[in-house]
């Protein structure tokens, strides 16, 4: 246990993050569904959580990464309030959710 | 008369009637109607009146005074004081002045009062009033005028009046004409006597003993003009034949005589007062005035007497032919004035004042007979149309009579006395040729003027009954004017009977003091000068006789006259010698085609200049106007659209899509991931290529929407297609 | 009080145009009062000014000089001499008249008397100014409200007139801008004088121009001269930059019509004695005979030619043949100033004022009869004297008055500028002379044509009606003028001779040399 526990060090938290991030970029990509696409950001978002922990613990000492994480927490909770608020906003205009119906900006 | 007597009543002289001018100019039409034309008359005669009294006062008060300090001299205001040139509004009254005062102040006072009756009837009394004073107020300050300026207000001033009152019934348009005639050929004298102003001033003042152009100085000061020269000429000749313009034109003499004959279409006191006794005369009057300037040049005065003489015959030769009645005495008063040139021209300047006077006398007479005459007969001019008036109208007849025989030059009356002194100084001056011109021309005198007299008042009236059953004598107003001045035709001559007659030629001696540098009058009697007057009243006589014999016993018939020559000096007579059609073929119509010359000038070249340099200007407007547009404007805007273009078709990589976003921003970065680090040396060529590429491909998209739009800039059909 | 009153003439006007923008638009009768109103104190200040000018000094009156833009030493300088008086009291007495006579004036009053007072201003600053940037500035300033008020208010050409006005004028106004800023840059090159526009201190610079060949023969100043003198031609106006005229005033309303000929062209002769004389004598010594003399007197014959032909070519319209008789009468001032005697130079500016006074009466009495007939074809009246009799003794004291009779202002003018000139230049003077034959021809043809005879039919019926007080109003002082002047001239030859007499003898001292033999020949 303790051995396996030991075992476990800077790689396999990078090798998580990366998993999630993977994860949350084909979600970002695949994905029509607004909602979907703001849910593939925040594990995006969370991966990168991964790593300021992981770095933080293993290389500087300091608590740094651990405060920047609390930060991009927060930030990741305002940026849905506002993403939702924009969903909603879209669903309002278009009755619709779906990205590929809200082309509007198109040149 | 180096030291003038200053008195203050002259001012009076000429503001009595120029007075009465003003009254009766400005509210004439207003007293005429509260009044009635008495109010008129009274303001004018008055006014006349009192300028006639100022007159006597000043011409006895000359006579008061020895003959060499006869000089009196008002001056009334500071007029124009410009460098060398200092005139005054200043009168001056010498024995020449003050003969000529009292016939304008008497003979017009009695013309005025001759109009009250003669105008009774006109609708513009007032203003024939005005006039009529205005008149007398020029004619005194040009009487009075101690220097030549002033001279020349009157003068001017004269010719407006006569202007004014020869076109009085302005509604015909002949009496219009007329007056534009005279003062239109008066103004070509006045021309000349401004020069001739022009010329006496600076000349003095180039010979450098001081200028002036004041009459009492410029006597003393004229000499040195001698010596002086304008354009080659001596200067006294040439300010004297300028001057002689002046008088040719106000005197009526050749060449600018025409006008005279039509100023007949003013009312007739008119003519008495100012085409016959006083503005007329003034041509004469300035030359005695400046007879110190004539006097300096011979050839002037040999021009001068020759166009006297001549006028003399030439009038006298139309005379004999004129059947209007005013008419002939126009011409006879051109004749006569002719006399007086003629007696300026040989120096005889007592003797033309002489006949200046005792003509005012029986001429106005004559007028204001003919008026009488004219005014029975309802307004008829033509003689043809007249006869045996005698009966009718007794003192006309008699008046008239009196003062034909005056002029006619029968001895004791006035004009035989004057006219044969000029003739024999004329002939004693060493101007034969010219006193026999003068002598013939008497004779046609006596000739023409006792055919009208037989015309007139003997024989049978030929007028229509309407007219003869209105034949009357003229109302006393009319009469007494015409009995004074035929009493002053009787007796004026008397003031100048020569010594060869017993006389002491009073006028003669009055004169002495102004025309003390003039030629003196040949005092010693000679046996010619009886042989030339028993000629002179010889030829008179033969022209009384054949008028008698061919107009009162009729055993003459005219057609032995008008038939000599084929009838061509007959009709030459009759039609004036066809001057005025020959003036109007010349000097009118030249006017009027420089005139027209000038103004198509104008129109034509300066304004073709002025609007053809508008029309280049504009040309070369449009043309930098295309320029810019096409050119300058064509590669502003041309760098505008393909920017635009670019933009156009780079635009369409913006979908709009999301996911196509997200795609590109993950695939970049992945691509990134595996370009070559490079330094910013090779990065920027790289970049720039990109963006040429960039800029290459968008001008290709640019022209491939707008391909149609080089060839619409520079083909004719796409400029109207852009507009 | 002193110094400041040619500053209230000029500016109270302005006051006015501030005052009539106020105004609503519809209270057109407080619009014509109000810029009635502002143009009487510069009236009455002229009169004062009148009585206090004092008359036996050349030295400038009522001064003020104070700087301007001082970067470039320009400066407010303002006063008046001898030279610029007459027409300083002349525009002062004519602007009140012109309101009146701008009384029938239908359409856009406001913007009318805004443009005439702010006109009145340029035109009174014109003659005060004593900086030749401020001149300049006044000059240009005159032009602006001139365009719109031909522009606008004319006749049925009124655009061609207003264009064809506006660019000939700003053709001598481009002249005098580059002669003005030689001039300045001159200055600033010589010791002691240093940049300057100041009128009284140019003087000085002349001396030190380059006086070798520069173009066709003729140095730098010389063609300075001649610069300046096309400028001021244009507005005299001298043959051949008149054409303007003649359109100009048959296409303006009438009041402009007599500010045009009755102060507008005296700017022209008044530039010359103001500018050339003192600034350039020796080359105005040189050009007099060819530039004032002859062409003056071909302007005196030439304009009464084209006056005479008036009476019998289309579109013998009355007003061409007064502007064209202002052509003829103005050059007189050019014959009169080029003599350099005291007659001519005398003459020439008392012409200048009784052409003022003469030409506005013709004008305001085709005014007056236009308000009646709507035409002015002289062949298209015919006995108005019996029709409209106070009338026609008006119009015949102003068309005898033109023609120079004596006992009215312009004879004394006109016998002092001919007087004159016959000391320098006979021929020209002859002409001069001649010409008066010309002008009593059309003048009483005109006369003829219009006022004598049968009444037209038309008019018969007392269609016309007489003239009204107001019309009167505004010719009576000027016929009043016109008779006192000629009896007793002195009341403004008192004002000029001193300062002109020193103007003469500026350009006498300059020129050592005798004239050349062209000149001479003149004589």
């Amino acid at each position: 246990m303790d051995g396996l526990l030991l075992d476990i060090g800077l790689r396999h938290f990078l090798f998580v993050s990366l998993i999630v991030f993977v994860l949350g970029l084909y979600c970002v990509l695949t994905r029509k569904n607004a909602i979907g696409i703001l849910l593939g950001v925040e594990l995006i978002l969370n991966s990168a959580n991964i790593n300021y922990i992981a770095f933080s613990h293993f290389s500087s000492g300091n608590y740094d990464g651990q405060v920047f994480a609390i930060f991009v927490i927060m930030l990741a909770a305002a940026e849905a309030v506002i993403g939702l608020a924009i969903v909603l906003g879209i669903y309002q205009n278009f009755s619709s959710i779906d990205i590929e119906a809200v082309d509007s900006l198109q040149g | 008369m180096d030291h003038p007597l200053l008195v203050s009543y002259l001012r009076w002289i000429v503001l009595f009637p120029l007075l009465g001018a003003v009254i009766n100019g400005v509210f004439g039409a207003k007293i005429q109607e509260r009044f009635g034309k008495n109010g008129i008359s009274v303001v004018a005669c008055t006014a006349v009146g009192l300028a006639f009294i100022f007159a006597l006062r000043a011409f006895f008060q000359l006579t008061s005074l020895v003959p060499e300090e006869r000089y009196l001299l008002d001056t009334l205001l500071r007029w124009i004081h410009i460098g060398a040139l200092q005139v005054d509004i200043a009168f001056a009254v010498d024995p020449l002045s003050g003969l000529m005062i009292l016939i304008v102040t008497g003979i017009g006072g009695l013309i005025h009062l001759y109009s009250i009756g003669y105008m009774h009837d006109d609708e513009a009394y007032w203003r024939f009033f005005a006039y009529l004073n205005l008149f007398t107020a020029a004619m005194l300050t040009l009487v009075l005028a101690d220097n030549l300026v002033l001279m020349f207000v009157g003068w001017e001033g004269v010719g407006l009046c006569s202007y004014g009152l020869i076109g009085f019934w302005y509604k015909e348009q002949a009496n219009t004409t007329a007056g534009n005639k005279a003062f239109i050929v008066n103004r070509i004298g006045d021309a000349g006597f401004t020069l001739g102003i022009f010329i006496i001033f600076w000349s003095l003042f180039e010979a450098g003993h001081g200028t002036t152009a004041v009459f009492r100085d410029l006597g003393h000061l004229i000499h040195h003009l001698e010596g002086q020269m304008v354009w080659g000429v001596p200067a006294a000749t040439l300010a004297a034949l300028c001057l002689f313009v002046g008088a040719t034109g106000k005197s009526a003499q050749i060449p600018l005589y025409v006008w005279l004959p039509d100023a007949m279409a003013g009312p007739t006191p008119v003519s008495a007062l100012i085409h016959a006794a006083t503005m007329v005369t003034a041509g004469v009057y300035m030359m005695a005035r400046m007879h110190f300037l004539f006097s300096l040049s011979p050839v002037a005065l040999g021009v001068v007497a020759t166009v006297g003489a001549l006028t003399a015959l030439v009038a006298a030769t139309i005379g004999l032919a004129q059947f209007d009645i005013k008419k002939v005495l126009a011409y006879s008063t051109v004749s006569q004035l002719g006399y007086m040139v003629l007696g300026v021209g040989v120096g005889a300047y007592g003797a033309a004042v002489f006949h200046l006077m005792t003509h005012a006398f029986f001429k106005a007479c004559l007028f204001l007979g003919s008026g009488s005459v004219i005014h029975a007969m309802g307004d008829e001019q033509d003689m043809r149309k007249m006869g045996g008036l005698r009966e009718k109208m007794p003192l006309t007849f008699w008046t008239f009579l009196i003062s034909t025989i005056a002029i006619a030059g029968i001895p004791p009356l006035a004009g035989f006395f004057s006219k044969d002194e000029i003739l024999w100084l004329t002939f004693s001056g060493g101007h034969p040729f010219l006193w026999l011109i003068g002598f013939v021309a008497a004779g046609m005198t006596a000739f023409y003027m006792f055919r009208q007299v037989f015309m007139v008042f003997f024989g049978e009236n030929r007028a229509d009954e309407h007219t003869k059953e209105h034949l009357h004598e003229s109302p006393p107003v009319m009469t007494y004017p015409l009995i004074v001045l035929a009493v002053g035709a009787l007796f004026a001559g008397f003031l100048g009977v020569p010594p060869a007659l017993g006389g002491s030629n009073i006028l003669e001696h009055w004169l002495e003091p102004v025309f003390a540098g003039g030629h003196a009058a040949h005092h010693h009697v000679e046996v010619i000068e009886y042989v030339l007057m028993v000629a002179s009243v010889g030829i008179a006589a033969v022209g009384i006789f054949l008028a008698y014999l061919i107009y009162y016993r009729r055993s003459l018939s005219t057609e032995t006259f008008t038939a000599v020559g084929g009838g061509v000096p007959y009709q030459a007579v009759f039609n004036k010698y066809y001057v005025d059609e020959f003036y109007h073929a010349t000097a009118v119509r030249g006017t009027l085609l420089v005139s027209w010359l000038c103004s198509a000038f104008d129109r034509n070249v300066i304004d073709f200049i002025v609007n053809g340099v508008a029309k280049v200007t504009g040309l070369v407007g449009w043309a930098v106007g295309r320029f810019d547009h096409y050119i300058i404007d064509g590669l502003v805007n041309g760098l505008a659209d393909v920017t635009f273009g670019i933009g156009n078709r780079l635009r369409q990589i913006q979908t709009g899509n999301l996911s196509i976003y997200l795609y590109v921003i993950v695939g970049a970065i992945a691509v990134s991931q595996f370009l070559p680090r490079v330094g910013a040396d090779i990065l920027l060529p790289v970049v720039m290529v990109f963006l040429s590429l960039v800029i290459v491909v968008g001008i290709a998209l640019w022209l491939s929407t707008r391909r149609i739009q080089w060839r619409l800039m520079f083909t004719k059909e796409g400029v109207s297609e852009l507009r | 009080m002193e110094s400041s009153i040619l500053t209230l003439m000029i500016f109270f006007p302005l006051a006015g145009m501030v005052a009539v923008f106020c105004l609503p638009s519809q209270a057109k009768d407080l619009i014509r009062w109000t810029a009635f109103a502002f143009t009487l104190p510069a009236f009455f200040l002229g009169i004062w000014l009148y009585q206090n000018f004092d008359t036996t000094t050349t030295a400038l009156q009522f001064v003020v000089n104070v700087p301007w833009i001082e970067s470039f030493n320009i400066r407010y300088f303002v006063g008046v001499d001898g030279v610029s008086i007459s027409m300083v009291l002349l525009t002062a007495f004519l602007c009140p008249i012109c309101i009146l006579a701008s009384w029938n004036i239908e359409r856009a009053e406001k913007g009318y008397f805004a443009l005439f007072l702010l006109l009145d201003t340029a035109m009174t600053g014109v003659f005060c100014a004593m900086d030749f940037f401020l001149f300049f500035i006044f000059w240009e300033l005159m032009l602006l409200p001139m365009y719109f008020l031909i522009g606008i208010w004319g006749g049925p050409r009124r655009e061609y007139a207003a264009i064809k006005f506006f660019l000939y004028t700003m053709l001598g106004s481009a002249l005098m801008l580059v002669c003005m800023l030689i001039f300045y840059f001159q200055a600033g090159s010589i010791e002691g004088v240093g940049y300057t526009f100041d009128l009284t201190q140019l003087p000085a610079v002349a001396q030190h121009f380059q006086t070798e060949p520069l173009l066709f023969g003729f140095s730098l100043p010389q063609i300075m001269w001649l610069a300046l003198f096309i400028n001021f031609a244009v507005k005299i106006p001298a043959f051949p930059f008149h054409t303007w005229l003649p359109d100009a005033h048959v296409e303006a309303p009438t009041a402009i019509s007599v500010i045009l000929a009755g102060v507008l062209l005296k700017m022209g002769t008044y530039g010359i004695l103001r500018v050339n004389y003192p600034l350039l004598p020796a080359e105005t010594f040189f050009f007099a005979p060819y530039c004032l003399a002859a062409l003056g007197a071909w302007n005196i014959v030439y304009g009464a030619f084209c006056a005479l032909s008036q009476c019998f070519t289309e579109p013998k319209d009355l007003k061409k043949l007064v502007a064209y008789s202002s052509i003829s009468h103005m050059g007189y001032v050019m014959l009169g100033m080029a003599s350099f005697t005291p007659q001519g130079i005398n003459g020439a500016v008392l012409q200048m004022f009784n052409h003022g006074t003469i030409t506005a009466m013709l004008f305001l009495i085709v005014g007056v009869i236009y308000d009646r007939a709507h035409h002015r074809r002289i062949d298209g009246f015919g006995g108005l004297a019996s029709v409209m009799p106070v009338y026609t003794g008006v119009m015949g004291l102003a068309f005898f008055a033109a023609m120079g009779l004596p006992g009215l202002s312009a004879f004394i003018s006109e016998v002092l500028c001919l007087l004159g000139a016959w000391h320098a230049y006979k021929i020209p003077t002859l002409l001069g002379a001649l010409t008066v034959i010309i002008t009593a021809s059309y003048l009483l043809w005109t006369i003829q044509q219009m006022f004598l005879g049968q009444p037209r039919e038309e008019y018969a019926d007392m269609h016309l009606s007489e003239i009204n007080t107001r019309e009167l109003c505004m010719l009576v002082p000027l016929g009043a003028i016109v008779v006192i002047l000629g009896f007793y001239p002195h009341a403004v030859l008192d004002l000029l001779d001193v300062s002109l007499q020193g103007l003469n003898e500026v350009v006498l001292s300059s020129s050592a040399s005798s004239p050349d033999a062209a000149a001479v020949a003149l004589r």
